[in-house]
């Protein structure tokens, strides 16, 4: 009897177990969520405050901007601030338009030449076993523990032995090795199933024929990734140690001499920060999904 | 103990021919290799080797460098007072913004993991953005503007809790406070992205197994099941967030001025700085350069055998 009591309990058990099991979050109490949801949405009012200040100070008439106490809305938005911003770029002797070219022109070539290059070093170290392999990338790695300014110094004397001191090369070319890409472009690629590879090579492909057509199409994910980090490094460089030419000088340089111009240029400089931060932003909410696939796979193993 | 050494000879040699004959079969990869390791060696190797050299020599760009020993290290260590200044407030800025940064980091990817997919992408961006809006953390000023109209100021002064406008980029109390609140708010960086993906990849089965095991709670299912999983990810952001505490200079030099008021706000880096580009003296400031490198590589050594220990 009494076993047949604690059998049937048992069934009943399993019964809600199995049913607790289907909705989707087992473990998870229902307040829980609400205090969770409230948290989240307040914390994300904070990150978000500086920024959309920012924005909205961009859009400010001038009489609102020194307003108080302040709103954080514009109440008459204008762009104004950008219009004017064009116009005091467009009286320096360097237009506007060349300091753009400056800009696009390093981060285009910069990223591109990191991208190739960090990509073909990735796919020799994730798929084939030679020796000294793993040694470099062990290298690669003790690289991304220290910051760049640790290598300032000595990385201007090289660029200076080189003589690309106020060139573009001075940025562009130490950009390809940014140890980071390397690594993660390496961690993506060990995901890709080695038959593949073996397949194409039984076919006859050559392995510049396997790298460009097999491995390359197979992880756009990571492409995105490696871009997004170049492009932000890139972008944000002021080369401001390594290049004196006014004519050479980059986009963020000249719109950061624009913002210490004074309490004059408030709106002016609001605008700058809307631009130099509008681009990077941009590219990671178009690539999110694939940039978060990358970093699936960004994992540091022993 | 000869044949000891000639048979560890012998075998050394087998394996070093071993090792040169598959160096030999697999020259496609090292030509594939070889483009990013020459500039890896030009721009990362070199210049750690020569930051070494040269922090024993007196070298001002001009004059050929001169060997002065350990000189600058005893200057640097001994005498130079605003370099004890940088080394104290760096290792404030990543005492408390390191360890901070990356519980955040963890702590919010955690949170947005269990928000449906769309709110979870948004939420993303949004805890992701202030990391890549470049000089964003500059509007920081006009919040802790030093006259009356700065907002921070404003708002204290109407709730009485003072009664004069505080210089909060002038005033060494407050200076370093407001420039590590600016880093958090900015240190939802790499690592942040890393968490995210990762707490994704976790095999949701494993929770159902926890939960037929008797997992009760969030909590219990954060340190028995997500926690060891995610290891790997946990690992690198550590190295990101360490990098990134003990290079703070950007922020301090934009918020408190360079030089900023009795040096209050020096770092490391600044310090670099300041002697690499103004006064050109190569040679003092390899040997902070390679002091901040020690320092950074210790620090990531000891956090990763740390972490190593988690959940075994």
């Amino acid at each position: 009897m009494v076993t047949k009591m604690s059998k049937k309990r048992k069934e009943v058990e399993i019964k809600t177990h199995k049913r607790l099991i289907k909705r989707r979050k087992p473990n998870r109490s229902v307040w829980g969520d609400i205090f969770l949801y409230l948290y989240l949405l307040f914390v994300a009012g904070v990150m978000v405050f500086p920024i959309v200040y920012a924005v909205s100070s961009a859009l400010k008439p001038l009489d609102e901007l020194f307003m108080f106490p302040p709103k954080i809305f514009p109440q008459n938005p204008t762009l104004d601030n950008f219009s004017d911003l064009f116009v005091t770029m467009g009286k320096s002797w360097v237009t506007f338009s060349r300091y753009l070219f400056n800009t696009v022109f390093i981060t285009a070539v910069g990223t591109a030449g990191h991208l190739i290059i960090a990509s073909m070093a990735a796919f020799v170290l994730a798929k084939y076993d030679f020796p000294g392999g793993k040694t470099f990338f062990r290298l690669v790695t003790v690289a991304m523990m220290f910051s760049g300014y640790v290598t300032a110094i000595p990385n201007y004397l090289i660029i200076n032995a080189f003589g690309w001191i106020d060139s573009y090369w001075a940025i562009i070319i130490p950009a390809f090795a940014s140890p980071m890409g390397l690594f993660l472009m390496k961690q993506f690629m060990e995901g890709l199933p080695t038959s593949l590879i073996e397949a194409a090579k039984i076919d006859g492909a050559s392995e510049w024929k396997v790298f460009a057509s097999i491995v390359m199409p197979n992880v756009k994910p990571a492409w995105m990734t490696l871009i997004i980090f170049s492009v932000q490094a890139l972008w944000n460089n002021k080369a401001a140690t390594f290049i004196y030419s006014e004519e050479r000088k980059t986009l963020v340089y000249a719109l950061q001499q624009i913002q210490s111009g004074g309490i004059a240029r408030t709106g002016q400089g609001a605008a700058v920060l809307v631009v130099v931060m509008i681009v990077p932003i941009l590219i990671f909410v178009f690539s999110e999904s694939q940039i978060l696939e990358t970093m699936a796979s960004s994992g540091l193993k022993d | 103990m000869k044949e000891y050494i000639k048979k560890y000879v012998m075998l050394r040699k087998h394996n070093a021919s071993v090792a040169w004959k598959k160096a030999k079969r697999s020259k496609m990869c090292y030509a594939f290799l070889a483009p990013y390791a020459i500039l890896f060696g030009l721009f990362v190797i070199l210049p750690v080797i020569s930051s070494i050299f040269f922090s024993f020599t007196y070298y001002n760009i001009l004059e050929s460098p001169r060997f002065i020993g350990l000189d600058n290290y005893i200057s640097l260590l001994l005498e130079d007072d605003i370099f004890l200044i940088g080394i104290k407030n760096t290792l404030m800025i990543a005492v408390i913004t390191g360890p901070l940064g990356y519980i955040m980091s963890f702590l919010f990817a955690w949170l947005i993991n269990e928000l449906p997919r769309w709110v979870r992408s948004v939420a993303v961006v949004v805890f992701y953005a202030p990391s890549i809006a470049g000089n964003c953390y500059v509007i920081f000023s006009v919040f802790f503007r030093g006259d009356a109209y700065g907002y921070v100021n404003a708002f204290l002064m109407e709730l009485g809790i003072i009664d004069a406008p505080v210089l909060w980029f002038i005033n060494p109390d407050y200076m370093l406070p407001i420039c590590m609140l600016v880093i958090l708010w900015m240190s939802l960086g790499t690592g942040f992205l890393s968490f995210v993906a990762g707490l994704q990849g976790v095999d949701r089965a494993q929770f159902e197994a926890g939960y037929m095991d008797g997992i009760k709670n969030r909590w219990q299912e954060l340190w028995y099941i997500t926690l060891p999983n995610m290891k790997p990810m946990l690992m690198f952001g550590a190295v990101m967030s360490i990098t990134q505490a003990f290079g703070v200079c950007d922020v301090t030099m934009a918020l408190c001025g360079y030089p900023s008021t009795d040096y209050a706000a020096r770092t490391v880096v600044t310090h670099l700085f300041d002697y690499g580009y103004s006064r050109f003296e190569m040679g003092y400031a390899s040997a902070i350069a390679t002091i901040l490198f020690l320092v950074m590589i210790l620090c990531n050594k000891a956090i990763q055998s740390l972490l190593r220990r988690l959940g075994s």
